[in-house]
């Protein structure tokens, strides 16, 4: 009953000489969280900008469900259904959070210029503030509705990154290292408001450094190193996998 | 409501309290409100251009030519002239979004030059560096039991007062619209606009568009007030005036390049001609400038709100002492 929603095969990234992903396959399970993980430099934001269309890969490809989506540009792959977020706090941080969140349901509610200029856009506005705060319902910024995004605490950012994403309902969400920067309350919540979407039946890819976040949230995880697959496996497999502690702990010659 | 009221009323009477000579730059006047309004329409989207006034250039020579070369007439050509230059902007559009912020400034600078450059090399049709003469006025309307001429400055600046209100009508409409607030994103956090599947560039073509049709429409107001064009009236020099508006005035609301034109336009007809010191006129813009940068970063705009704001608080303490 779990369909493939998104494959990526033989994927390859070439800077210059340097093979910054090389031949990464793997596939992402409808309603899972993916987990993408591997030391610094392994490839991970690279392959994460790859499917998102931020980079044009200079190999293989990326499918969703059966389409390919690969080297389409930003805004088209978001418009196959393909939401990412992003590193840090990338936020509007100059408009509210409600108009941060409207943004985001720009690909539902089109603005329609014709309508603009004579004024007659309620319609499709208040379904799109509807929408809007629904979103911001579901993710518990409610309160904050007229405040500035870069107001917010960190925190309360990240999770307004969400949201702005979730706006415009994706078949899957890619989350770029959603617990950089935070406390464990805020792991914990964050982690609490994953599950929630999963339950929901999104499927999430998060890249992560936090290991805890990532074994406790994920079904599945793949491990790079040096732009190539790893291993890939269940939380515990990969806790115990030999290759995985030696890529990030050095080996044990090294060790002693 | 009765402060528009009060505004209108004013604008009505403006002119009357006017020597002949300043009817005219009354009118001149308004035209520019619309150019730095519109402007200000594309600086939303984070883009600064020096090829505004250009596209102001482009409506005034496309309409004047219409009606001079076609017979169109002239409000017919007027029209047609200020989609003109949305169409130019439009096909220029294309080179010059493949660059960003300060690549683009230069970018549309250079692509200004060259039209004004085709200006004043094609005697056929553009008339070389003299320019155009004798454009066809607006037309007089007759309505049986009165007569309106445009040739009269205070008729004129009526007609234009109208169209310039109209436009920033559809200005304001939108920028407080979906399609403004989708602006204000692209201009924010492109990246993060482009991963919601917003056509980053679509939206900074159709300001580029719509800020420069309104520019072609204030060009054309002033090519049949005047009745000439040239290659000139659109230069750089034009264009710095036009930056210093918006600077000065802000760019955050809609008021604040209109404050911000009307400001500098008193002060260099009022203050500059009565001492006599119009020839220092880029200098002093100049110094201008600087001085409100680094006095008054957020332009006059900013004043005027705080402005607002000290005359509410006055009022809710007088109400709170009455009681």
């Amino acid at each position: 009953m779990e369909s493939k929603i998104l494959k990526v095969n033989d994927l390859g990234k070439q800077f210059g000489g340097i093979k910054a992903v090389n031949g990464l396959s793997f596939v992402v399970k409808e309603g899972h969280i993916h987990g993408l993980i591997g030391p610094n430099g392994a490839g991970k934001t690279t392959t994460f900008n790859l499917i998102s269309g931020f980079y044009k890969p200079s190999q293989g490809s990326v499918r969703l469900f059966d389409e390919e989506i690969s080297g389409l540009g930003m805004y088209r792959v978001a418009r196959k259904g393909v939401i990412r977020t992003f590193q840090h706090s990338t936020l509007f941080a100059e408009m509210s959070v409600l108009e941060n969140v409207l943004v985001g349901t720009h690909m539902m509610f089109k603005p329609n210029f014709l309508a603009a200029l004579i004024g007659n856009e309620r319609a499709i506005r208040d379904q799109a503030i509807k929408r809007s705060r629904e979103v911001l319902e579901f993710f518990g910024l409610e309160s904050f509705t007229s405040n500035l995004a870069g107001e917010l605490s960190h925190g309360h950012q990240r999770t307004l990154g969400m949201a702005v994403a979730m706006a415009s309902n994706p078949k899957i969400l890619l989350l770029d290292e959603p617990f950089t920067g935070m406390n464990p309350e805020e792991t914990q919540s964050m982690m609490g408001l994953m599950a929630k979407l999963r339950d929901s039946g999104m499927t999430l890819l998060l890249v992560e450094h936090d290991m805890t976040a990532i074994m406790g949230l994920c079904d599945r995880i793949t491990v790079m190193n040096f732009g190539k697959l790893l291993t890939e496996g269940k939380p515990l497999e990969i806790r115990n996998h030999p290759d995985v502690i030696e890529a990030y702990l050095g080996t044990r010659n090294h060790a002693t | 409501m009765a402060f528009i009221g009060l505004l209108t009323l004013v604008l009505i009477a403006l002119p009357h309290g006017l020597s002949y000579s300043q009817r005219e730059i009354l009118v001149v006047l308004t035209i520019n409100i619309l150019v730095v309004s519109s402007y200000r329409l594309l600086t939303l989207t984070g883009e600064w251009s020096l090829g505004h006034v250009v596209m102001m250039g482009v409506g005034a020579y496309a309409s004047a030519l219409y009606s001079k070369e076609w017979g169109v007439p002239v409000p017919i050509s007027m029209i047609i002239g200020a989609l003109t230059a949305g169409l130019v902007a439009w096909g220029l559009s294309f080179p010059l979004f493949r660059m960003k912020g300060f690549y683009f400034l230069i970018g549309s600078f250079a692509a200004g030059e060259i039209i004004r450059l085709l200006w004043k090399r094609f005697r056929d049709p553009f008339g070389g560096p003299k320019g155009i003469k004798r454009i066809d006025p607006f037309p007089d309307i007759d309505l049986g039991f009165i007569r309106i001429d445009f040739f009269d400055p205070v008729n004129y600046y009526y007609f234009t007062l109208i169209i310039v209100v109209l436009c920033l009508v559809i200005l304001w409409r939108i920028e407080k619209s979906l399609i403004g607030l989708t602006f204000h994103a692209v201009h924010w956090q492109d990246k993060l606009a482009e991963s919601a599947g917003v056509n980053v560039r679509d939206y900074r073509t159709l300001a580029l568009v719509i800020s420069s049709t309104f520019a072609g429409l204030a060009g054309t107001l002033l090519a049949h007030y005047i009745g000439t064009v040239n290659p000139n009236g659109f230069d750089i020099e034009q264009m710095v005036f036009v930056l210093t508006w918006a600077i000065v005035g802000g760019t955050t609301t809609l008021y604040g390049p209109i404050i911000g034109c009307i400001t500098l336009t008193a002060l260099n007809e009022i203050v500059l001609r009565e001492l006599g010191l119009e020839q220092g006129r880029p200098l002093i813009y100049g110094l201008i400038l600087i001085v409100s940068v680094l006095f008054m970063p957020k332009g006059l705009e900013d004043v005027v709100k705080r402005g607002v704001a000290w005359a509410q608080l006055q009022i809710v303490k007088e109400r709170t002492n009455g009681v």
